[in-house]
């Protein structure tokens, strides 16, 4: 690792006045982190430990939700009674990712601003215009197996390869975001990470000086919850497609279709017409083809990862069929 | 005051390098060899440790960290004439070969055992609320950070079930 200064934050405002220095970054669980430090991937300044500001706990809130603090484990998260009851699809995801040693030390917080596993990313040799603007894609063209089939930019075809915001993404959770000057803002998980567009190396919204406090799970909802991810091994290995379903019927028709897609692009994707396409409709094998359409319709392989785009749509099949069983 | 973390039952002054990792800190700084480093990326779990009764990768933390934090490692859990149930069992059931993973699956199995004796579901269990059988499938989902290159695998798992008790299915 490259020589760092390091400073505990003792206060949200502490940790917000530290971050706010361009060359400082917060470290949580640095699971993530530390991993990069060690790679030459990331080489701040200072390091600003924010886990001893509070933040860990996981509360009910007024509408009948759940808010979980930034600094809740994955752990915490997926354990919590009222998680595995009424947001199963969350348990679910967390559990199906990474190893248990890991998510007793990752945090909600930094699980959402996790890196790209791109090989092209975290080896410093290669070219990436993510880690060093401007010095090309070698995964374009190159070894691609895990990239973007979805909403990728001839800059950038990396994905984002958490679990728990996939998860997120489909329950419509909203991230609690403060900065320095004591501002406040909420961003729905769906719109908190970035395509990679013509700036690719900004993964999420977040801005320099801002901190993640929470995430917020709206009141849960009746019907069928699931996660499904496909991958290489059966355990630690990430998505090569995932889907987060939250799906309800009445009278035989979707009344919610909740989907959101891991391991296809550079963030959870969420694409709200599949949701119209199906709601309102009986369950059949020609609507859910329909779903894969729409989902579908731009996708664009690259080499080595074409796989994923006829995977996605049997996923898309298989767990809408398995969640409208759940659902009944 | 001088902060301090407490490993084994003793307290030890964190080292001013914010560099250095709890595994580093661990096995060059107080000498104890017994959590192994294999991969330094989180990957192989030959570093796993128990802090504050929870497992994680020493690898992947900062002993500046961890004050006032309690730290167990392969060498708090038994000795060669008192060792713990999951040790006497790795040795009963020839759970290694070359043992470099050992120290790392024993400590991981032993934070594993409360995992399940607190009802904490895996990727494996199928009712996310039931309690959790130690079953050779959940063992495997639950041990799936720790690596072993020898493959001992179903030794390891043997000597883990043979703790844990037979499960009813």
């Amino acid at each position: 690792m490259r020589q760092f200064q390091y400073q505990r934050a003792r206060t949200l405002d502490d940790a917000t006045g530290l971050v706010s220095q361009d060359s400082t970054m917060a470290i949580a669980g640095g699971t993530n982190l530390l991993d990069l430090m060690k790679l030459q991937v990331e080489t701040p300044g200072e390091l600003a430990d924010v886990n001893r500001i509070g933040f860990g706990e996981i509360e009910d809130t007024p509408e009948g939700g759940l808010r979980i603090g930034a600094l809740a484990t994955n752990t915490e998260t997926a354990v919590h009674p009222r998680v595995r009851r009424d947001y199963p699809l969350l348990a679910r995801a967390i559990l199906a990712g990474a190893t248990q040693q890991l998510r007793n030390k990752a945090t909600t917080g930094g699980n959402l601003c996790q890196r790209t596993r791109c090989f092209y990313f975290m080896n410093i040799d290669q070219p990436c215009n993510k880690r060093e603007p401007g010095s090309g894609c070698g995964a374009i063209d190159g070894v691609a197996k895990l990239h973007a089939v979805l909403g990728s930019s001839d800059q950038c075809i990396a994905t984002y390869p958490g679990d728990m915001a996939v998860a997120m993404s489909a329950l419509d959770a909203q991230v609690s975001i403060v900065s320095g000057d004591g501002g406040e803002r909420s961003v729905p998980v769906r719109e908190f990470h970035c395509l990679p567009g013509d700036t690719p190396w900004r993964d999420n919204v977040l801005e320099q000086g801002e901190i993640i406090t929470a995430v917020t799970l709206p009141a849960p909802v009746m019907g069928g919850q699931l996660y499904r991810k496909v991958r290489e091994r059966s355990s630690y290995a990430f998505a090569l497609v995932s889907i987060a379903a939250v799906v309800e019927l009445q009278h035989g028709k979707f009344t919610r279709a909740d989907l959101a897609f891991g391991g296809l692009a550079h963030k959870p994707w969420h694409d709200p017409r599949i949701a119209d396409a199906l709601i309102g409709q009986a369950p059949s094998d020609d609507l859910y083809d329909t779903a894969a359409d729409l989902l579908l319709e731009d996708a664009q392989g690259h080499g080595e990862n074409e796989f994923k785009i006829p995977l996605a749509r049997r996923t898309l099949h298989a767990v809408l069929k398995q969640a409208v069983e759940e659902a009944a | 005051m001088a902060e301090t973390m407490t490993v084994n039952g003793s307290e030890h002054p964190i080292p001013d390098d914010p560099r250095v990792t709890l595994l580093d800190f661990l096995r060059h700084d107080l000498r104890l060899s017994g959590t192994k480093k294999g991969c330094d990326h989180g990957q192989c779990g030959a570093c796993t440790v128990i802090v504050n009764g929870i497992r994680i990768n020493s690898c992947l933390t900062l002993a500046a960290m961890h004050d006032g934090d309690h730290v167990t490692t392969i060498e708090g859990l038994g000795t060669p004439d008192a060792p713990s149930d999951l040790q006497r069992a790795f040795v009963e059931h020839d759970g290694y070969q070359c043992g470099y993973c050992t120290p790392g699956q024993i400590c991981s199995a032993t934070a594993m055992l409360e995992e399940i004796a607190n009802g904490w579901p895996s990727d494996a269990s199928n009712d996310l609320e039931g309690p959790v059988e130690p079953s050779g499938e959940e063992i495997r989902e639950r041990m799936s950070g720790n690596l072993c290159r020898c493959g001992a695998y179903a030794n390891i798992v043997a000597a883990i079930r043979d703790v844990a008790g037979e499960p009813k299915t």
